[in-house]
């Protein structure tokens, strides 16, 4: 029987649940392996053959390596846990979000300025703006 | 016997920290969050609690993928600011009170809520950004905090109504503590915010304006509001405000709250900061 997920129609949103969690759990322990400064290193080193090292399909490693945080998230990765990728690219967090919006770190920094994203034609998929 | 004195309420941006540690308090993008907080630091100034009972989560910091729990209450004497890829903010080590602490531990279990007991974790932001906003610049921390870790980062994460109802049972272990400690909850995270996504960025002013009303006037029905809501409205991230549902609760269910101070800012980072004190009359 299909389980109550409601957050399912919020646009452009993925709710890390028990079930992202599972298909992420070697992508996010990854990510957090990055904690350590001598991973770090390595990974810096030779990311492929790092990334190798963990038992994670090849798409989420194609992924990891693309930097596509989108694509991550979709396939199980949590943004705590990419934001330790993100930190260890010396990128800053806002760099990140805008990198998930199609915006750049300028236009996503001026959209927060100005108050954020409206929440209006945001809340369902399909919903016309 | 302890008493719940006051709540307090705020977000924990980890850029909140940073600017902090930098000096950054009178920078234009800044200045605002921290005028934001005088009147708090003044108002703990003459309201010192000797226990801060403080809800917030971890970011995968403490707790990674191997195992997290939805609620954990840490019995430690001491934790330690925690290393979040840029080394540990140099702020205080946070001391415990594992004394109360393993008392309410002990009562919140027998009124049917499942705790982690935690005798040695590290403390993030999401712990350390709200003492820094509070108290400032400082050699030891002014009072001792029991932090207690709220899943809302793995869904299902716990009910708004569960956090109130959780809220209360801690009241109650606290007033059935012997010695006449003075103890302050507090709840943080939120408001409006999300970190993930092309929705990233979302804010919603009126949302959280009506959210800070309600929780003031009556949270008993903001407890029924269900996760959907606050996802949808609030953003994926906005969910973290169901912890401040806990502080609400520890209040005293007969007496309104007196409102010391409300404090509302767009934007700190990406994030909506929220921050009430309410005082029990």
């Amino acid at each position: 029987m299909a389980l109550d997920k409601p957050y399912l129609d919020v646009p452009g949103t993925t709710i890390f649940d028990a079930e992202q969690s599972r298909r992420g759990y070697h992508l996010n322990q990854f990510c957090m392996s990055l904690m350590k400064p001598e991973n770090r290193e390595r990974f810096k080193a030779n990311e492929r053959a790092y990334i190798d090292e963990w038992p994670m399909t090849e798409e989420q490693k194609e992924a990891l390596l693309a930097r596509d945080l989108n694509r991550c998230i979709g396939l199980g990765g949590n943004i705590y846990f990419l934001a330790k990728l993100g930190a260890t690219d010396g990128r800053s967090f806002q760099y990140m979000a805008a990198s998930m919006t199609g915006m750049t770190q300028e236009e996503y920094m001026q959209m927060m300025v100005n108050g954020g994203r409206s929440v209006e034609g945001n809340r369902y998929i399909g919903e016309k703006k | 016997m302890a008493k719940v004195t006051a709540s307090v309420y705020t977000s924990h941006v980890p850029a909140i920290g940073v600017a902090h540690d930098f000096g950054k308090e009178t920078e234009p993008y800044w200045n605002p969050v921290f005028k934001g907080y005088d009147a708090s630091k003044a108002w703990l100034l003459n309201n010192k609690p000797d226990v801060v009972f403080l809800v917030f989560n971890d970011h995968a910091s403490a707790f990674d993928l191997d195992m997290i729990p939805t609620f954990a209450i840490g019995c430690a004497d001491h934790f330690n600011p925690a290393d979040e890829g840029w080394g540990p903010r140099k702020v205080p080590v946070v001391q415990g009170h594992p004394v109360l602490a393993a008392h309410i531990a002990q009562s919140v279990i027998q009124d049917d809520f499942d705790l982690t007991i935690v005798n040695k974790m590290d403390v993030d932001h999401g712990l350390t950004v709200p003492l820094s906003l509070l108290v400032g610049n400082t050699d030891a921390w002014p009072f001792k905090v029991i932090p207690f870790a709220v899943n809302v980062v793995q869904y299902p994460v716990p009910s708004g109504r569960r956090c109130y109802m959780i809220g209360k049972a801690i009241r109650k272990a606290i007033e059935s503590f012997d010695e006449p400690l003075k103890v302050q909850v507090w709840g943080t995270g939120g408001m409006s915010h999300q970190l993930q996504g092309p929705r990233a960025g979302l804010i919603n002013k009126a949302w959280d304006n009506k959210f800070l009303d309600q929780l003031i006037d009556d949270p008993e029905t903001l407890s029924k509001k269900p996760h959907i809501e606050y996802v949808r409205e609030a953003g994926s991230e906005g969910i973290e405000l169901v912890m401040w549902l806990i502080a609400r609760g520890a209040m005293s269910e007969t007496k309104k709250p007196r409102v010391a101070h409300r404090f509302y800012h767009v934007p700190a980072s990406n994030t909506a900061v929220g921050h009430l004190v309410l005082e029990n009359t």
